[in-house]
């Protein structure tokens, strides 16, 4: 997994520049062979996070299997904005089941393949955070126990959007959902409750875990190629912006996803058979406040006066995972 | 070959016979004895290229079989009871994927109260998911219908149910004639996908459908179960031809020529009611019976056909419509549409009481005097529900129902009879 971070001196920033680049350090999608997996034209809103995410994942695993993929996709935005059929997006073999059913009917497609000698075909299963962390968890666990040979990417925006941005497991403390509102003597969402879904899939000792974020999209290329160089159940957590219900500007989806890795509110780190083996560093640590600001979801934070209380606790959890991930040194 | 095996071993070894390519396996009592079997065949090398998989729900084995079926696997699972309500949600969609997945049911009560023994309250339930049902008769019929019901399966790119009865089949021990693997590859061809995952070809399945399109798909799924009206008599005969026996079909009439009086009902209590027909018969009552065994798609011609002639019909359900009655009650009075006849519901053998003899003997009698109710239940225990209603007049706080009725009858509730 090793990677040597190539630094572009000349505009002092580690933007991708692939015209700088020989032919084989260029991202997947500088490369003129990319498959265009999440075809354009498909109905995500401006600054889909989600949408970013998912065209690059794709497209990478599909470099890294030589095109032998197949893409199982829980019932969320992913599968509503992709294909409204006789529209499809997709240019890959694609299925949609069910809303809590994608990690199972994975495996299923990946037993199929070992069943009828084909395992140079691979699967990928995706959904929400909704389809992941909450109804689609069994299965998830299932799949992860069983070691089948899945990547299953969870593209995380932090609540149900698709029906209109109420709280999953994955929702933040302080955010305001439609099911935790702004109003009463703690708006939003409550503190000390939640999941954090690549932990748990790393206790169940598979061989990859990740986390990625679209503001960094060479390391979350690489992550995807990599889980795809190996076998067995495989887990990529990808934080992805979403404008319509964070209340943010559809052009700040890459700067706040930046700003979630550099508050140490997303730590970006990688695990194998249960242990971290890499984090991605801090370049400059800003305070969450920075990142809570562009984001309507928190305004209740800094009303007159401002909760200072529950900033401060937001902080606190950002500090914690750059202690624990080590993301300062 | 003639084996003395149980139902479920049966079972098993018709499915291995058929070469499922994936398997998905879930506990529940009855119908775990079938994914063992198969468990064990697998795993001993003797089907090869087969996948068997231990999932972690029945919502997970049937999405797992999705998933497998889609790509182009032939594709098997079984469950009862709860397993069946807890896929569901699956159940209709594997049905409207147009995924030929083969599903045994080992036919069970749904609680509350739980209840492990059999009646068919659960394939019931799933009667209008666009599944093919169709219900066993005896272990050998149950054994034949999986054969059958693969190549139902994959004819229509349609999934199909074989409901057998928990315990009185599964876990019955008969004399079964299994065939040679040869038979079966001759009357079974591989499964050709009408639709498959397939990075050579991709497609998208599983899309979002409105208005403009949601009701000729549903048509769609309703004109295939219509072909398989004509398809299941014409498999019937098929395997009639392959293996010299009479299994499946749509309706089997038992006695029914001249009958004044015909019982109709699904799966192995036929298997009582031919017997008191015989006994009924021999002392002078025109009393004939039909077993239903395809149930989705519902036999309304070939019923009509059978019963139009009779003065009566009393239709004998494993399952409670609550609130209404039968459900086969139902499709049995829209077969006989204008024909003016007495219909009786009785409601027998719920949570796996015994249907005996002597009490049909009674209830034909009755029917053939018309003293029966509309909606009959068979060997209700009137004492006791008249104590639990009078109990739950006089006080607000009468606790747990069930609960109560098991302190009042005592230890001779384990009893079925």
């Amino acid at each position: 997994m090793a990677e040597t971070l190539i630094k572009f001196y000349q505009t002092g920033t580690f933007t991708v520049g692939n015209r700088l680049l020989s032919e084989d350090q260029r991202s997947v999608q500088a490369n003129m062979h990319r498959t265009n997996s999440l075809n354009s034209g498909h109905r995500a809103c401006q600054g889909c996070g989600e949408a970013l995410g998912a065209r690059y994942a794709i497209d990478a695993a599909m470099q890294a299997t030589g095109n032998q993929l197949i893409a199982v996709n829980a019932t969320g935005c992913l599968e509503v904005f992709s294909t409204p059929y006789p529209e499809t997006s997709w240019q890959i073999p694609w299925i949609h089941s069910l809303f809590g059913n994608a990690a199972a009917v994975a495996s299923g497609v990946a037993a199929a393949q070992r069943a009828l000698g084909k395992e140079s075909v691979r699967v990928i299963a995706q959904g929400g955070d909704g389809g992941t962390t909450d109804i689609g968890f069994g299965c998830l666990s299932g799949m992860f126990e069983r070691n089948d040979d899945v990547l299953y990417i969870c593209y995380d925006n932090e609540a149900y959007m698709n029906t209109g941005v109420q709280r999953s497991s994955a929702t933040p403390p302080a955010a305001r959902t439609a099911t935790t509102p702004a109003v009463g003597s703690s708006p939003g969402n409550v503190f000390g409750t939640g999941k954090n879904v690549p932990r748990i899939a790393m206790a169940h000792n598979i061989p990859y875990v990740a986390t990625a974020s679209v503001s960094n999209l060479r390391d979350l290329e690489r992550k995807v190629k990599y889980a795809m160089s190996i076998h067995g159940a495989r887990y990529i957590h990808i934080f992805v912006p979403c404008p319509l219900g964070w209340g943010s500007a559809p052009e700040d989806t890459i700067k706040i996803a930046r700003l979630a890795v550099e508050t140490g509110l997303f730590p970006l780190f990688e695990a194998q058979d249960g242990e971290v083996t890499a984090s991605t560093k801090i370049r400059h640590k800003v305070p969450v406040t920075d990142y809570l600001k562009l984001q309507k979801r928190y305004a209740h934070l800094f009303g007159n006066p401002p909760d200072l209380g529950r900033i401060a606790l937001i902080q606190q959890m950002a500090d914690h995972n750059i202690a624990k991930y080590d993301l300062l040194n | 070959m003639l084996k003395q095996t149980e139902g479920s071993r049966a079972v098993a070894e018709a499915v291995a016979l058929c070469r499922p390519q994936v398997i998905c396996a879930y506990p529940i009592t009855p119908q775990t004895h079938i994914v063992e079997g198969l468990g064990e065949i697998v795993k001993a090398g003797e089907l090869a290229n087969c996948e068997f998989i231990n999932v972690e729900s029945e919502f997970a084995a049937l999405s797992l079989a999705i998933g497998a079926s889609a790509a182009g696997a032939r594709t098997y699972t079984a469950t009862s009871s709860q397993g069946l309500l807890f896929m569901a949600e699956a159940v209709y969609n594997a049905a409207g994927l147009g995924l030929p997945i083969v599903m045994t049911i080992g036919n069970r009560a749904i609680g509350a109260p739980i209840n492990i023994w059999n009646d068919h309250s659960d394939s019931m339930s799933m009667r209008d998911a666009g599944w093919i049902q169709l219900y066993a008769l005896t272990n050998q019929e149950a054994l034949d219908l999986h054969i059958q019901a693969f190549r139902l399966a994959e004819e229509l790119s349609c999934p199909v149910m074989v409901c057998m009865d928990g315990f009185i089949l599964t876990h019955a021990y008969e004399r079964v004639d299994v065939p040679t693997q040869k038979q079966v590859d001759a009357f079974l061809p591989p499964y050709e996908p009408r639709q498959i995952l397939d990075p050579a070809d991709p497609v998208s399945i599983g899309a979002l459908v409105g208005p403009e399109a949601f009701t000729e798909v549903r048509y769609l799924s309703h004109h295939k179960q219509l072909r398989a009206l004509g398809l299941i008599p014409q498999l019937a005969a098929a395997f009639n031809k392959q293996f010299g026996r009479d299994s499946g079909g749509l309706i089997r009439p038992y006695r029914t020529e001249d009958a004044e009086t015909i019982v109709v009902a699904l799966g192995s209590v036929n298997g009582t009611i031919q017997e008191v027909v015989d006994e009924m018969r021999a002392s002078g009552s025109l009393i004939g019976s039909v077993s239903i065994c395809s149930f989705r798609p519902f036999p309304l011609a070939a019923l009509r056909e059978a019963l139009q002639h009779a003065k009566r019909v009393v239709v004998l359900e494993k399952c409670l419509a609550v609130g209404l009655g039968g459900i086969v009650s139902d499709g049995v009075r829209k077969s006989l549409s204008g024909i003016v006849l007495n219909g009786y519901t009785v409601i027998a053998g719920l949570g796996g009481r015994a249907i005996t003899r002597s009490s049909l003997t009674r209830l034909f009698e009755d029917a053939e005097r018309d003293e029966l109710e509309q909606v009959t239940f068979l060997d209700l225990n009137a004492d006791v529900i008249s104590h639990e209603l009078e109990r739950e007049s006089k006080s607000r706080r009468t606790g747990p129902t069930a609960e109560a009725i098991l302190r009042r009858i005592g230890p001779v509730a384990s009893s079925i009879g």
